[in-house]
């Protein structure tokens, strides 16, 4: 049996290492963000004149605005699918308002003075709830300003809306993959590939997850 | 289109200098409509579509003389019909010739992501460029008049020109080349200017018309289109003409203090995140037991061998 492929869970693969995310919160994981690149990028280039020429390079700026709001469409079903599979892990709990109120340390890499953290610290939870809130009002505005023309001159408030709240969100969330791109891809070391192949070494888990940790530990020492 | 030798002042998403700017000595053109005498006979409307070799489509008919409810992508010029009850009891019927307004602070320009496709001629001509339209449609949310026109089929936008291509080459527009009442006018803006404010006082001192006046709302900073009022305190009874016209507040407020603080919070939040990383660096790899750079150096035995491995951050 192929166990990164079809383990469940917080299984504990046979090298010792816990699966955090199995291959279908990777695909999700994935579909989610090459389609938000792809917006990011478009989006910016229509946001600003100085950055124009990406829509050249992505195929020209009529096919960039042809495709954003179609990949928009992907992004806003992805979304959909990791709210189904995430949102019951992210509610906040007692440990994290603790985490939250340490939050200095963790800046300041002083891991071992944070209390711990469950499967999912407070951060990663605020990142969570923070895409889904943006996402919401990104997918409203966004099938106004797909199809501008179909809003009839009396509803135009709706056009005046969506122009400020579609790139207002947009930016919240570009400051949300900033820190998620480097929390993940630079500052912990196993976060990244824990996206790619799926699984975390105990060390990773019981430093950055603890409660996460002892949980799955507890729970396949007692099997 | 021929654009002949007209230079560019103002275009639209173009990061750096304006190519024609201050370039040309060259005077703000400008219509006059004097609705007091049009007779809604639509002349101005076939000649747009003539000159401009405008496809033809559907009218549409409800109960007034009106050719169709709003401007077309194809139907550039078109007659207000509005019957309007004074305060009297009796009845105006009032006409207003409606097109773009081409006004010296274009919202649609403002609001265009796309460099040059909309651009704004020394001589004041607000005009869009096709070819470099993307389809977005912002133009149509930035404009206070509900001007520019959606095409399904090219994805484009369009409007009246102004008919540049016959103003670059000294002639009038079509439209008011085909006016039989002289109602319409065209020459310098200062030239119309004077003209309608003559026929403004005209209407007030001998044609019982006390608050006649000249449209020419300086909300959008003027207009390249001035309209002479029997009343301008009833400029919405000409078919919805906003009484004070402005680029809508949003398009402002996204298009400087939102591009603004959000360009400066995004390269900040770059440089930020950069400046953590050389500061305070990744955190330890929780799987190198030779990694402790956050241990008190005092927990460490001096020189001596890793003490037992301290995997976790907390289990020292």
């Amino acid at each position: 049996m192929n166990h990164r492929a079809e383990a469940p869970a917080d299984a504990i693969l046979p090298n010792g290492h816990i699966l955090r995310y199995t291959f279908r919160e990777r695909l999700m994981h994935w579909i989610n963000g090459g389609a938000y690149l792809y917006l990011m990028f478009t989006g910016l280039g229509i946001w600003s004149p100085w950055l124009f020429w990406i829509l050249v390079v992505l195929g020209g700026a009529q096919i960039s605005r042809m495709l954003h709001p179609w990949v928009g469409l992907v992004f806003a079903f992805s979304l959909t699918w990791m709210f189904i599979t995430w949102a019951s892990q992210m509610h906040p709990t007692e440990e994290d308002r603790a985490w939250m109120k340490s939050m200095e340390h963790y800046v300041r890499n002083e891991d071992e003075e944070m209390p711990p953290a469950g499967r999912y610290n407070m951060g990663q939870k605020l990142l969570f709830w923070g895409f889904v809130f943006c996402g919401v009002l990104l997918l409203l505005s966004g099938v106004i300003l797909w199809v501008p023309e179909y809003i009839p001159w009396n509803a135009r408030a709706l056009r005046y809306f969506a122009v400020l709240v579609h790139p207002a969100a947009a930016l919240l969330t570009i400051g949300l993959l900033l820190i998620h791109i480097y929390m993940s891809v630079f500052a912990e070391r196993g976060a990244f590939k824990s996206m790619i192949r799926g699984d975390v070494s105990q060390a990773f888990a019981k430093r950055h997850h603890r409660l996460w940790w002892e949980r799955v530990v507890g729970s396949a020492s007692r099997r | 289109m021929s654009q002949a030798t007209l230079r560019i002042q103002k275009i639209s998403a173009h990061a750096g200098a304006i190519p024609g700017e201050g370039t040309q000595r060259e005077p703000q053109v400008c219509k006059l409509i004097d609705t007091t005498t049009c007779i809604g006979c639509k002349a101005c409307e076939v000649a747009c579509m003539e000159w401009n070799d405008l496809p033809f489509g559907e009218t549409i008919f409800d109960n007034t003389y009106q050719t169709m409810p709003e401007t077309r992508w194809n139907y550039w010029n078109l007659i207000l019909f509005n019957e309007h009850e004074r305060e009297d009891g009796s009845l105006m019927w009032l006409m207003r010739k409606n097109q773009c307004m081409h006004c010296a602070d274009p919202g649609c320009l403002e609001a265009c992501p796309s460099d040059g496709a909309i651009v704004q001629y020394t001589n004041g001509i607000v005009d869009f460029q096709q070819d470099k339209c993307i389809g977005c449609g912002y133009c149509i949310t930035g404009c206070p008049f509900n001007i520019p026109k959606f095409n399904k089929e090219t994805k484009r936008v369009y409007k009246c020109t102004l008919c540049a291509d016959r103003v670059t080459e000294g002639l009038e527009p079509a439209c008011i080349k085909s006016c039989p009442t002289g109602c319409l006018h065209f020459g310098t803006k200062d030239d119309m200017r004077y003209l309608a404010n003559a026929r403004a006082k005209q209407l007030q001192e001998h044609s019982n018309f006390p608050h006649a006046g000249v449209y020419d709302p300086a909300g959008v900073g003027g207009t390249g289109v001035m309209y002479v009022l029997h009343d301008m305190t009833q400029t919405e009874a000409y078919g919805g003409l906003p009484s004070d016209p402005h680029i809508p507040w949003s398009v402002k407020l996204w298009k400087y203090p939102m591009k603004w603080l959000g360009n400066a919070a995004m390269l900040g939040g770059l440089i930020g995140l950069f400046i953590h990383y050389i500061r305070f660096g990744p955190k330890d790899d929780p799987d190198d037991p030779t990694q402790n750079q956050n241990e008190p150096p005092v927990s460490k035995p001096p020189v001596a061998a890793p003490p037992e491995t301290t995997v976790g951050g907390r289990s020292r």
